[in-house]
């Protein structure tokens, strides 16, 4: 392939051009179907009991009474479901429904399956559970001191997991440093807040042989169909080959989707129960409740430097508030040191990392999982460094990018990086050098730099097995269709897989249709995560498509007379590249195609009897241009046809599965971090502060971001400007704020997600570093470019009005009290005992809400309630 | 609660349902006549998920009671098709970007059929302001102002090539 060459996009006839989604115009008219747009014949609503208090041992649960009541066709509870589950293999500690305890206010009781939603709601209210009360801890660093009572058996002072690395010689490296900077930095708790609240629907079959429930279907908004299908086998207690999962569109997941949720198990354990179909959506303060976003993170960051930048050995100590289950929590964890050192050429990292839980919903897998609260800090610190030592903050980047291929301190492999040019464009675009600090007290800009990786190199369960596995069938009519397990949440999951396809046929991506996400159709594909589908989905249909093309090649090389290798596949036709010169390099294969296609009178766009409508005259057509003898080129259906002729069915597979160099060390929790490819990204904010009100005002980002190659630019644009935009919102105003273990902001108002005149205009600038590995050289896009944007929105404020601000979001509250303190001014009673420059602890009712309504009761030993009284204040 | 019947006006039909009076809007347009296109996002009217147009006016089916829109014209995301083909305001949002995961694109199809209706030459800042009820997570609404840039073109060039 003329991929060695890296000849320019423009050498594709698919890939690198604009294109609309293959399933836009579902969207856009609102024919697509989404779980909660699904129904069945016979089909109840299900409805959850959610726990009222943050730890309580459940002594009773009397469902009698619900149960009686008219309409209700079951009530279930843990006893249906005793056996444990996790999204990680050494983190099975959830139950569907609470067996024995519940872990946080939210956690799943019982579920009543009804006939409708009203019934099942006053179904809830007669159900009559018995608590006994537990201490509880929100305080992650609180929580590493408790000495009893803990969350979980088999988890000591509630330290779910903890690693600890080194890497080089950190201290050695700050004993030769010039300069060493040491500073705590706070990241508050966020959330996904997909538009799509999750949803599932359950339903079992009769089976003919044994007269009782047989097979299970199971619709569900889901990134991870597969993981998916394993939990429910496992707790079930089923086979997997009894059970579907099929994944309709999904509005949206960032991770929120990327593990077994609670209803998903609970919905498949009422239909069982009911012995009829069950559908359970979650209400928007359910979302919030089944949350798995990124946590709260404390970083005790240190970095040294010699005098001119360069940087010497970096230290990280970081504690991160798990929440009430394992979910994904050692490998966020484990993403914060993995990441933390590798983007820059760094000899000594040390890194701690604590895994905590407390009694709030489970933290788990969000957008730039586990990179984005540590990279924050890196940034904000390296900024602070060279306000210190008085360097441009760009130039020190400079100073300190890796040197590629390389392997990075902590046994990363990197081949392309485009970390550089992404600086330069940014730089150049933003006019770094003439406006940074030059634009007046009040407005300033602020860089900040990311990377993240394509796709995991390890699964979750390890093991060698493909990560994803792609098959092909072509039709005699030339239609190509593709079966990937691969999980379209919006990203344009289908439309790459398209794209590939058609890019390696030649052929019309309208030929191409993709059945995606089902268990049963589709071969398997670990799922929508850790950015991992354009690289490994994406390889695998190229390789699907390669031994497809390979099948036509020889068939039509017979009918040309001319070798398989002399055929050149592109715009619906197959095509003798020996036509002109002969020995043109690889290069100019495609040019060279392109030449012919001048020079033949065949028509452009639609092949002939593509023009001809019904099937005889199409084949007569095609019958009669197969008796004209050899020719310079067929058109795709003819090569097809021929194809099938003389091999019978045309279908091909591909599976893709990390190189083994790309898969890391060997120490404990070196599995997490290694990725075939790394995407990076540099970012410029420029913002204004309003001194009065501490609102902070972000103008313009400029964005780029390196794909490795943009298969279909607008939706690169789209990812990077998204991701752009959401860590625009946990750098302003973004944050889950809790009272008592209750959740004070569960709905989308109160969450504050940004809406269109709080969004800022966002420049997205692509750099393609064509990667060895990715398909035609692409990397991932739509996560990379998140973490960069809140410490260049922190260093933007820095350069605007002088204030460090080490606690995120940069609420107008945290603004103001930083101001006031830099002016030497009263703390305003707002602010008492809050110092967002200098963060310290967990502030229950932190951000800009104040409740004082009565939280969940407390057990009189609660170290939260004797620990902090009256720690934070009121606006009153 | 005892059923009431009550006739709806859907995308220029008229259908009878038999209803709860609690009923609200868009569980009658989700349930009761199959039209899922307008979408349930959270329950207190603050992401414009469910967006449908009430007598030309752009509304939250979700905080609406099906019976008190009766003997109005109720437009919903099915009925902005125009003749079997694509308008050219979906067309645009999807050339552009400007729908990713699409849960919310039926709503922000509706508030912005009403913008162009009253306002065919909005600025960039009345556009901005026209969608801040509508709540994206996916786009960062950037991709949606080319699309709607794009579709008031092509609106114009569609009038052209009819005089």
């Amino acid at each position: 392939m003329a991929n060695e060459e890296r000849p320019t996009t423009t050498g594709f006839s698919v890939i690198g051009k604009r294109t609309a989604m293959v399933d836009a115009a579902e969207k856009t008219t609102g024919a697509g179907k989404y779980t909660d747009d699904l129904s069945v014949p016979g089909m109840l609503v299900g409805k959850i009991l959610h726990s009222p208090y943050p730890h309580a041992r459940i002594k009773r649960i009397d469902a009698s009474k619900a149960q009686a009541l008219e309409g209700v066709s079951a009530v279930v509870t843990g006893e249906d479901a005793p056996v444990t589950y996790g999204i990680l293999p050494i983190g099975h500690d959830e139950h569907a429904l609470a067996v024995d305890k519940v872990r946080y206010v939210g956690d799943n009781v019982a579920c009543v399956a009804a006939e409708t939603e009203a019934i099942a709601e006053q179904a809830l209210e007669l159900i009559d559970v018995e608590y006994e009360l537990l201490p509880a801890w929100f305080d992650p660093e609180q929580s590493m001191k408790a000495e009893a009572e803990f969350i979980h058996e088999g988890r000591p002072h509630n330290i779910e997991k903890e690693y600890h690395h080194v890497f080089g010689d950190p201290e050695k490296g700050f004993a030769e440093s010039d300069y060493v900077h040491e500073a705590r930095y706070i990241a508050n708790e966020v959330t996904h807040a997909a538009m799509e609240p999750h949803s599932t629907l359950a339903s079992f079959e009769l089976d003919p042989h044994t007269g009782k429930l047989g097979r299970l279907t199971v619709w569900s908004s889901t990134q991870v169909p597969y993981y998916l299908q394993h939990k429910l086998s496992l707790v079930l207690e089923m086979p997997m080959a009894q059970i579907r999962v099929i994944k309709p569109l999904v509005g949206g997941g960032f991770g929120g989707k990327s593990e077994v949720i609670p209803l998903e198990i609970i919905a498949a354990i009422a239909a069982r129960a009911a012995k009829r179909p069950v559908k359970i959506t979650y209400t928007r303060e359910e979302v919030f409740w089944a949350h798995r976003g990124r946590p709260r993170t404390i970083v005790d960051l240190k970095t040294g430097v010699k005098k001119d930048g360069r940087i010497v050995a970096v230290r990280a100590r970081v504690v991160q508030d798990g929440g009430a289950y394992c979910s994904y929590g050692p490998v966020t964890i484990l993403y914060s040191g993995a990441l933390l050192g590798a983007i820059y050429d760094i000899p000594n990292v040390g890194y701690d990392g604590y895994r905590v839980l407390t009694n709030k919903p489970a933290c788990g897998a969000m957008r730039g999982h586990g990179t984005v609260n540590v990279r924050f800090a890196f940034e904000s610190q390296l900024d602070e460094i060279c306000a210190a030592l008085k360097l441009d903050p760009k130039e020190v980047r400079q100073k300190n990018f890796l040197k590629p291929p390389c392997i990075t301190v902590n046994n990363l492999r990197v081949l392309s990086y485009g970390l550089p040019d992404c600086v330069q464009k940014v730089a150049a675009a933003s006019r770094w050098k003439e406006r940074r600090g030059k634009l007046g007290r009040g407005r300033g800009l602020g860089m900040g730099c990311s990377h993240y990786v394509s796709g995991a190199a390890n699964s979750i369960i390890r093991s060698d097995m493909p990560h994803s596995t792609v098959n092909i069938k072509v039709d005699r009519d030339g239609g190509v269709v593709v079966y990937t397990g691969a999980s379209e949440i919006g990203q344009g999951s289908d439309t790459m897989t398209a794209q590939v396809a058609a890019e390696v046929l030649g052929c019309a991506l309208s030929r191409v249709r993709v059945v995606a996400a089902d268990t049963d159709l589709t071969p398997i594909d670990i799922g929508s995560y850790s950015s991992r589908v354009t690289m490994m989905a994406g390889n695998a249909t190229l390789r699907a498509a390669e031994e497809i093309r390979k099948q036509i090649a020889s068939a039509a090389a017979r009918k040309m007379n001319c070798a398989p290798e002399d055929l050149v596949f592109r715009e619906d036709k197959v095509l003798n590249n020996n036509l002109g010169a002969r020995a043109l390099s690889p290069a100019k294969e495609h040019r060279n195609a392109a030449e012919i296609l001048e020079t033949t009178d065949a028509p452009r766009g639609p092949s002939v009897s593509g023009r001809v409508e019904g099937q005889i005259l199409r084949g007569s057509l095609q019958q009669k241009r197969k008796e004209e003898g050899p020719k310079d080129w067929m058109t795709f259906e003819e090569a097809v046809v021929a194809a099938i002729d003389f091999h019978g069915a045309l279908t091909g597979t591909g599976s893709y599965a990390p190189s083994l160099d790309a898969r890391g060390g060997k120490f404990k929790g070196a599995g997490v971090g290694p990725s075939p490819a790394y995407s990076y990204s540099a970012q410029v904010a420029e913002v204004s502060v309003d001194e009065e009100t501490g609102e902070v005002t972000v103008h313009k980002v400029w964005a780029a971001h390196d794909c490795g190659r943009a298969l279909n630019p607008v939706s690169v644009e789209g990812q990077i400007i998204g991701s752009v935009w959401m860590g625009l919102g946990q750098a302003l105003q973004e944050e889950m704020v809790w009272k008592d273990g209750m959740l004070m902001n569960p709905g989308l108002l109160e969450y504050r997600s940004p809406s269109s005149v709080e969004s800022p205009e966002i420049e997205p600038f692509i750099v393609e570093s064509i990667d060895p590995e990715g398909p035609f050289g692409a990397k991932e896009c739509s996560e990379g470019s998140l973490a960069a944007t809140i410490p260049a929105i922190a260093n933007a404020i820095y350069d605007a009005v002088g204030i460090r601000l080490r606690e995120a979001p940069f609420t107008p509250e945290r603004v103001l009290a930083a101001l006031r303190a830099q002016k030497n001014a009263k703390k305003l009673n707002l602010t008492e005992g809050v110092d967002p420059t200098s963060p310290a602890r967990f502030r229950e009712h932190g951000g800009a809400l104040w409740f004082r309504g009565k939280g969940p009761q407390r057990h009189p030993r609660d170290p939260a309630i004797t620990g902090q009284q009256g720690s934070a204040g009121g606006d009153d | 609660m005892k059923k009431e019947l009550i006739s709806l006006r859907v995308n220029g039909r008229t259908h009878e349902l038999a209803v709860e009076p609690s009923k609200l809007l868009l569980d009658a347009l989700r349930e009761d006549l199959r039209l899922t296109g307008s979408k349930r996002g959270c329950d207190d009217s603050s992401c414009g998920a469910c967006t449908v147009q009430v007598g030309g006016i752009p509304m939250l089916a979700c905080t609406l009671l099906a019976a008190s829109c009766q003997e109005q014209e109720i437009t919903t995301v099915e009925g902005v098709s125009e003749h079997g083909s694509l308008a050219a305001i979906q067309k645009a949002y999807g050339d552009w970007g400007g729908a990713q995961c699409g849960f919310c694109t039926p709503g922000f199809i509706m508030t912005v059929k009403y913008l162009l209706a009253n306002n065919p030459h909005p600025t960039e800042t009345e556009i901005k302001q026209a969608l801040s009820g509508n709540l994206c997570r996916c786009t960062g609404y950037n991709q949606m102002y080319e699309a709607i840039k794009s579709a008031i073109e092509a609106e114009q060039q569609g009038l052209a090539a009819s005089k």
